[in-house]
């Protein structure tokens, strides 16, 4: 009974480790050709407008409702201290270090994610990959590597986009709605943003978050066993791990950058 | 063609992103107000200098005219040297003074610079020695305290 317990814990961190040891293989694999990927450029220009420009509308959206409700939602809190030209600071600071990034990178895992992980899946169900392999062609660098660049390319552009529409979003709901002032609102938020600190710091968090989402998918995709059931499965598999990472990441970089 | 407009998709989503950074760089943060003009240096000693940090802004008249640089500490006198950048448009004279004020009761801290009466002014690598601390709250509540208790005294001889 004891030993049977031991043994599937042994078995399961071997297993882990083995597919840690593995993906960490596969990610170097793609690096190792994207050299390759970058002597056609137009083959990552056509991934970025798959992947970047058809996530524009959805991560717009959310931005500016984002925005909007905490615009919302400091001013009920803040107005008790009689402090609410802080909202102006308080909004773009949460948007620009946390929540640009991360609600950016678990949309774009549900909507690029998912769509690379089908299609590399299904590309592997019909044998296309071994066709490709027949041909002398390597797949690695001629399907999988512009996706990756794509994806990180596109990825800090759109968390970006979110987090400059969500500040916009809450001057609406404070300047527009709440009728507060609109100098101390920008003000505020003047003294309170540091480039360096702050919108670098979202840059790199978004440009992270971006490698680990993408390859996530690919990864998934790639090593799916080519059936339809399993392709589903690795669908879900990359929303799964891929939102789990990207807090985890989130956690770590934020405790890395933010504490002094 | 088809490529043609997909590439100027791509350019302009790129420019996009551009266009979003540097929103969120000049217009929420404070690129705008970081000077890329010439500074020159002075420091200032101070036996306590509070809550201050680094890159906190220097202040004449409440004007903005430098940044606080280095903060250290010099164990041969006991004191906090805190090195300014000043900006170099504005020329202060050598027996200037430093406080150490706060923004509001609870804000930040900065230095404000209280410009004296040579006919000399600052230049680069001088010291002022003419300094006010930061006030801190603990010792203005208890001298607060000892002057209520001493008047107490009196009060009841």
């Amino acid at each position: 009974m004891i030993l049977r317990f031991l043994e599937a814990a042994g078995r399961t961190a071997r297993e882990g480790v083995e597919a840690l040891g593995f993906a960490t293989r596969a990610f170097f694999n793609l690096l190792r050709f994207s050299p390759g990927a970058f002597r056609r450029p137009s083959l990552i220009s056509e991934q970025v407008h798959f992947i970047g420009n058809y996530s524009l509308v959805i991560t717009i959206v959310s931005g500016l409702f984002v925005g909007l409700v905490l615009g919302l939602q400091f001013y009920v809190n803040l107005i008790q201290f009689g402090a609410e030209e802080k909202l102006g600071s308080l909004t773009a600071l949460s948007l620009i270090r946390e929540l640009g990034p991360v609600v950016t990178a678990l949309l774009f895992a549900g909507r690029a994610g998912t769509s690379l992980t089908a299609e590399i899946g299904l590309m592997k169900a019909g044998e296309q990959l071994s066709a490709m392999e027949m041909m002398a062609v390597n797949p690695v660098q001629r399907v999988l590597a512009p996706r990756f660049w794509g994806g990180v390319i596109a990825m800090p552009v759109l968390a970006a986009v979110f987090s400059a529409v969500g500040i916009m979003g809450s001057y609406l709901v404070a300047v527009k709605l709440l009728s507060l002032d609109e100098g101390a609102f920008w003000s505020q938020m003047q003294a309170g943003v540091d480039v360096n600190r702050d919108v670098v710091s979202s840059i790199i968090k978004s440009f992270v978050f971006g490698i680990a989402v993408t390859f996530t998918a690919l990864f998934q995709g790639y090593n799916a066993k080519p059936t339809p059931a399993d392709v589903a499965r690795a669908t879900t598999r990359t929303v799964v791990i891929a939102s789990l990472l990207v807090l985890g990441l989130d956690f770590v970089m934020t405790a890395l950058m933010f504490t002094q | 063609m088809h490529r043609k407009i997909i590439d100027v998709w791509v350019g302009l989503f790129v420019l996009l992103g551009a266009a979003a950074v540097l929103f969120l760089a000049l217009q929420a943060g404070n690129m705008s107000s970081l000077s890329f003009t010439d500074t020159y240096v002075v420091t200032g000693r101070f036996d306590n200098i509070g809550g201050l940090k680094p890159q906190a802004p220097v202040k004449s008249a409440g004007v903005v005219v430098g940044r606080v640089g280095d903060i250290s500490f010099d164990d041969k006198t006991f004191q906090a040297n805190v090195s300014l950048d000043l900006n170099q448009n504005y020329q202060f004279p050598k027996d200037s003074s430093l406080k150490i004020l706060t923004a509001g009761l609870l804000g930040e801290q900065y230095i404000g610079i209280e410009p004296g009466g040579d006919t000399k002014n600052l230049v680069d690598g001088d010291r002022i020695n003419r300094t006010q601390s930061a006030t801190v709250l603990e010792d203005l509540i208890n001298q607060f305290i000892y002057s209520k208790a001493a008047e107490g005294k009196d009060g009841s001889e």
